[in-house]
Order: structure tokens, then sequence, then C-alpha cells
């Protein structure tokens, strides 16, 4: 068609970096967490970064949902909170075990006598890291099925996962045999390893690390994958994904299951790293806290949820030390800021720069040399840049 | 266009009431009726489309032609009939219907923005990919997409990014996606409408090729454009088929020309057969 120049396609900076920057980008990161980190940061610097490496993970698989298949999942302390109780739950009885105890500390304390019998299977660790692995990811695709098959808007799946995770919450405040609100705290060994030795809360560190690589992997070869291109049809036009044969509810329950997996991973290792875990670690305040480090570090990117969470993890630790009120606000204000201007999170905040000043990318096309002889529907549309 | 003549195909012109004689595929359409909180968009209407005719559906705004198409492909709940090559279609799902070869335009181009051409037609071509597949990435492109990429003539544009096409190069890669996808029953829903004259005169060109060995119906209110491209013409107004054939018998129609004149006659017609 003599209309189709030839066009310079249009270059735009990639929201997934290619093979060579890539490697660069793993081995940087490895340099840093593995060998920076440990030797500048004093060992409590260096678990309360390891706890930001769990939010990581955590927004990682928020990026890939909702950045790239539109899923606002705006629960993930769900996930999160069914990681973090099975693995604590664990620890607890095998403390237990250690000390030859009959029960766990808190148990005893409150005259129980016999563990209750949904704890028993966690005496395993292998039941305990295949449910970890396995029940959020499990939980996600029923949940996922239900929602997307019935075609629930936008707006309803993502007050319906807020309201789960508040309903986790508060199910969790009332099981005295979770500790209630206090959660469950002051776990002394993990498979075996003795958390008061700093080499052992270093491995721990590394473990976090290690899985947090592993997972951006995971999540960039998923944004690459044809599977990843059609995530972004999905969000994009869903509609229009059915009319070439594609069930999107099938699309979008497997990008949710993933993130709901990496949110129970990040749940379980966030249990010995920070040795508590509580209700409030699990509702709707740290399930929306996940989402503003990823809007603000820009949830189309692969590593842009990634730095935004461990960023506004590491600004809430230090301000909040210091104005713990005002830290609230400020967490609210630039996250208002960021998606009213920039709604690309920073990660787009070069690409804004860069295009500044430069005419809109189009492609070159002869205009019609006449008029359509008649006019339809609408009128021809400019193609928008 | 005319440059591009795909080799692989026998070269054979649509026809009046199919090229393909017995054993072609089709798409039959009996008594299909679509009610909108009470109004009749659509009422008992009979489609017969061979294979191998390219079928213009024509009629005035508001007729019911669009509403058509999304009962066919499942967007809109309807009664009646849709039997496509011996499958029945009504009451499936919409992706179900489209894996079984019934494609369709819309009426404002819906190509994915944000992807490149290449990749639009990539995820056109694979809804019967298996999960393997998916989960790695795109190797090179297939020779059916670079053999679509030609014959829609966007292959020097694979790698823009589909959001920044030319009006008409979104209507070309949408069919181009129809094609990839391998569906033999193509429902266009005004798919030159906003072209320039020219680029109306390629589609054309693009529609008579692809018509050749597949059910193509195109709805389109243009008469120089029907009459230049259609092998047969369906009339519908206020939901129902008025004239068939054709295009010179359903020009000959009086019914069709007081429809398109809006004649005191054409009031009488609409209100006999009892139109709201
Ligand atoms: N979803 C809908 N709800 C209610 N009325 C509709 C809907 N879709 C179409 N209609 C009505 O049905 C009639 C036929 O519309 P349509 O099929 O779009 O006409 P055409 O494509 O022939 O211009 C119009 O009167 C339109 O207003
Ligand atoms: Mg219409």
């Amino acid at each position: 068609m003599s209309t189709t120049t030839p066009a310079a396609p249009a270059r735009r900076w990639p929201a997934v970096p290619g093979p060579l920057r890539t490697g660069a980008g793993f081995a940087l990161a490895a340099v840093v967490l593995f060998a920076v980190a440990p030797a500048v940061l004093s060992d409590f610097r260096l678990g309360l970064l390891g706890k930001f490496l769990c939010f990581a993970i955590v927004a990682a698989g928020i990026g890939l949902a909702w950045g790239r298949g539109g899923m606002l999942t705006l629960g993930q302390g769900l996930f999160f909170g069914m990681g973090a109780y099975v693995m604590a739950m664990h620890l607890k009885l095998a403390d237990a075990q250690v000390r030859g105890d009959a029960v766990p500390d808190f148990m005893s304390i409150a005259g129980v006598r016999d563990v209750p019998g949904w704890w028993q299977p966690f005496a395993s660790p292998v039941v305990t890291l295949l449910v970890v692995l396995l029940a959020p990811g499990a939980v996600a695709v029923l949940l996922g099925l239900m929602v997307f098959k019935r075609r629930v808007k936008g707006a309803y799946f993502a007050i319906l996962s807020q309201a789960l995770a508040a309903a986790l919450a508060t199910w969790v405040v009332g099981q005295q045999m979770l500790g209630g609100s206090n959660g469950l705290n002051r776990f002394r060994t993990f498979f075996g390893f003795d958390l008061s030795d700093p080499a052992n809360r270093r491995l721990l560190f590394f473990i976090a690390a290690g899985t947090l690589l592993v997972v951006v992997a995971v999540v960039r070869q998923l944004m690459r994958s044809r599977y990843g291109e059609l995530l972004v049809a999905v969000r994009d036009q869903e509609e229009r994904v059915r009319f070439l044969g594609y069930d999107p509810a099938n699309v979008k329950v497997v990008a949710y299951t993933v993130a709901a997996t990496f949110a129970g991973i990040a749940g379980a290792l966030f249990v010995p790293l920070v040795g508590i875990i509580s209700p409030s670690d699990v509702g709707i305040v740290p399930s929306i806290s996940f989402l503003i480090g990823v809007a603000i570090g820009g949830r189309d990117t692969l590593l842009g949820p990634v730095l935004g969470a461990i960023g506004i993890a590491w600004a809430e630790s230090s301000l909040s030390e210091s104005f713990p009120s005002a830290w609230v606000y400020a967490q609210g204000a630039l996250f208002i800021v960021v998606v009213g201007f920039l709604p690309g999170g920073l990660a787009s905040l070069g690409g804004v720069l860069r295009r500044r000043g430069r005419p809109a990318e189009r492609v070159p096309h002869e205009e019609p040399d006449e008029p359509a002889s008649v006019r339809t529907t609408e009128p021809e549309k400019e193609p928008v840049a | 266009m005319s440059t591009h003549t795909p080799s692989t195909r026998t070269e054979r012109d649509p026809l009046f009431g199919g090229n393909a004689g017995m054993g072609s595929e089709y798409l039959e359409v009996r008594g299909l009726s679509v009610t909108f909180d009470g109004f009749k968009a659509v009422q008992d209407v009979d489609l017969t489309l061979l294979q191998g005719d390219l079928r213009f559906l024509i009629g005035p705004n508001g007729a019911g032609k669009t509403t058509v198409i999304d009962a066919i492909t499942g967007l809109v709940p309807a009664t009646g009939k849709v039997n496509k090559s011996g499958t029945q279609l009504l009451g499936r799902k919409t992706h179900q219907i489209a894996r079984s070869g019934v494609g369709r335009t819309f009426q404002t181009a819906s190509v994915f923005e944000e992807l490149t051409v290449l990749q639009n037609l990539d995820i056109a071509a694979g809804a019967g990919r298996s999960p393997w597949t998916m989960l790695r990435r795109r190797p090179g492109v297939e020779p059916r997409i670079a053999e679509v990429l030609d014959t829609i003539g966007l292959a020097s544009l694979a790698e823009v990014r589909a959001g920044i096409l030319a009006h008409g190069q979104k209507q070309w890669l949408e069919i181009g996606m129809l094609l990839v996808g391998n569906a033999d029953v193509l429902l266009l829903d005004e798919p030159v409408a906003g072209m320039s004259k020219e680029e109306r005169e390629q589609t054309g060109q693009l529609l008579r090729r692809i018509g050749a060995e597949r059910t193509v119906v195109v709805v389109e209110h243009d008469m120089d454009f029907m009459r230049q491209f259609a092998t047969s013409v369906t009339v519908l107004a206020r939901g129902r088929v008025i004239a068939e054939g054709s295009v010179a018998e359903v020009q000959a129609d009086p019914r069709v020309q007081e429809v398109y004149l809006g004649t005191t006659a054409a009031a009488e017609y609409t209100a006999e057969i009892g139109g709201a």
C-alpha cells in the first residue's frame, strides 16, 4: 500500500531492559546485595534492608499484576499474611520442640496444654514450605476465577481484595492461638539455625536477596514472553482479546496467582527477618503501602516496583523515626503527586525529560489528497502519539 | 497494493452465491432477533453466507447492522440460530465463537495501541498456543504472519507501535489480525469509514482477495464503494432484512430506494411491517 512509507521504528525506552543491560543489572544488584550491603551496614541496618527486600518481592508481583495486567491488587496483605503466619506457626512449633516443650511459649502462658489440631501439620518443615509456596497461589486461582470469569469490574475487584485482607487481619485478631492482636513473635531458630547468631541473620538476608533476584528474573521472563504481551493486551482492551479467541480471565488469573505466590514467599521470609508478625502487618494499611511503593517507582516497568518499594520503606523507617505522624501525610502526598502528574512513576521521569522539545512520535504518512467521498461515521481521527 | 499477489493462494474472485460450490464453508443465520429493553433492534433476520461471496450488509444508521454482528459473535444475547458449517454458535461464549473461526472488526479500530504491529498480529495468531510456548519469547516472525504483513501492506511498519498508525492502517491491521487467526468468517463493521478515496480503493482490493476463499461480510454505507466491490448485498432497515440479491437487483428494488431516500412510501412500508 502506497501510504505506508517505511518509517524509522519509533524507539521507546524499553520497560524491560535487553539481555546485556539485564546481565549488567543483575551483576550489579548481586554485588550490592551480597558484598557491599553486608560490608557497610550494621547488623541492625542489614536486617532492616532484608525487611525492605521482602516488600520488594511483594512489589515485583504487584508490578506484574497491576502494572502489566491492570488488576488493582489492593489486598496483597492477604497473601503476605498467609505466608507469614504459616511460617510463624512452624517456627513456634520448632522452637518448642528444641526446648522440649509440648506447646509454644505463648500457649503455655495462656494455659494451653496441647497444640491445636490445625497447627500440627506445620510442625513439618516440608509441609510448611509447600503451604507457603502453594496456598497463596491456590487461593488466588480460586478468587481470580470467581472474580474474572464473572467479569467483575476493576473497582470491585480492588475493593473485594482489600476487604479480604481486612477480613484476614480481623480474623487473626480474634484468634488467641495466633497471638491475637499481638501476633506471633520471639522466634529463636530458623530450620535449625540459631536466629540470635549474627552470621545466621546475615544468611537470612542473603536468602531474601537471592529470592528477590529470582523473583525479578521470573517477572522479567514473563514480561518479555508472549504471555507478557498478551497480558498488556488484556489490560488495555480486555473485550477485544475475547474476539481473538482468548478468555481474558485465564490470562489475568496467571498474573494474579504469580503475584500472590510472591507475596506469600515474602511473608514467610519477613517472619524470621523481622521477628514478629501481627495483624497490623497484613491488613489494609500494609496492603496499600505495597501499592504506593509500586506506583511511585513505576508500575509498568521491571525495576520500578522493586526500587519504589525499597525506597518508600527506607523513607518510612528513617522519616518516621524523626517525624512519626508526618510520614503518613508525606506518603499520601507523594502518592497523589506521582499518580496525578507522573502516572508512569519515577521510572518514567527519564523518558518524560527526554521527550521534551522533541516532536511527538508518529508515523509519516501521506495526507489523503482528497476527502473521503462519504463521511459515514466519525471523521478521520488523527493518530495520537 | 495490486503489486502484492499472494503466491500461495489460488486466484479466484468472489462470486455471487459463492465460488466454492458444494461442500464449501458457510454461515447460516435463521430467525435472529435481538431485543434491548423491549426495543427490537434486530427482528427475525435470515442470512445465508457462502464461502467466496463478498457480501455487503447495508442500511441506514440504526438499522441494526452492528447488532447483527454483535449477536453472531456473542457480544449481545440473541434468539434464533447461527450455524457455521454445522456448528451452532448462538449461546456460546465470545472467545469460543472466535476460536471456531468467526472474526470481526469494530467500527472504531481497536488494535492494542501499546503493542507493535507485529505483537498485535502475533497475539491474534496465538489463541491455540500451548502454555509452554506462551511463556517463552517470540522467536521471530512466523511465516504466516510475515505473509499477512505483506498482504495488509504493513511489512515496513512491523516494529512500530500500533497506536501511532494512521486510521486506515489500523483498520488494515485489524483485518490482518483476523487473517493470521485463521478466521474463515470475517465480519467487518464499516472498515473503510473515514478512509481516503485511495485507501478505500486499496481496502476494496484487499477485501476481494481475502474474500476469495473466505466468507466475508462488510457493513458499509457508501453506495459507490458497495457497487464497486460487492458480489451480493443484504439491505437491513429497522432491524429487518428488506432486500437481498446482486448489486443490480438491490438497487432496482423500490423499497431500498425508499429507505435510502426517505420517501413517504418508506414510512408506509415500515408501518406495514410493524416497525416502531
Ligand atoms: N446495547 C444497546 N442497548 C440499547 N440499544 C441498542 C444497543 N445497541 C444498539 N442499540 C440500538 O439498536 C439499534 C441498532 O443499532 P446498530 O446495530 O448499532 O445500528 P447500525 O450499526 O445499523 O447503525 C439502534 O437503534 C441502537 O440505538
Ligand atoms: Mg453500526
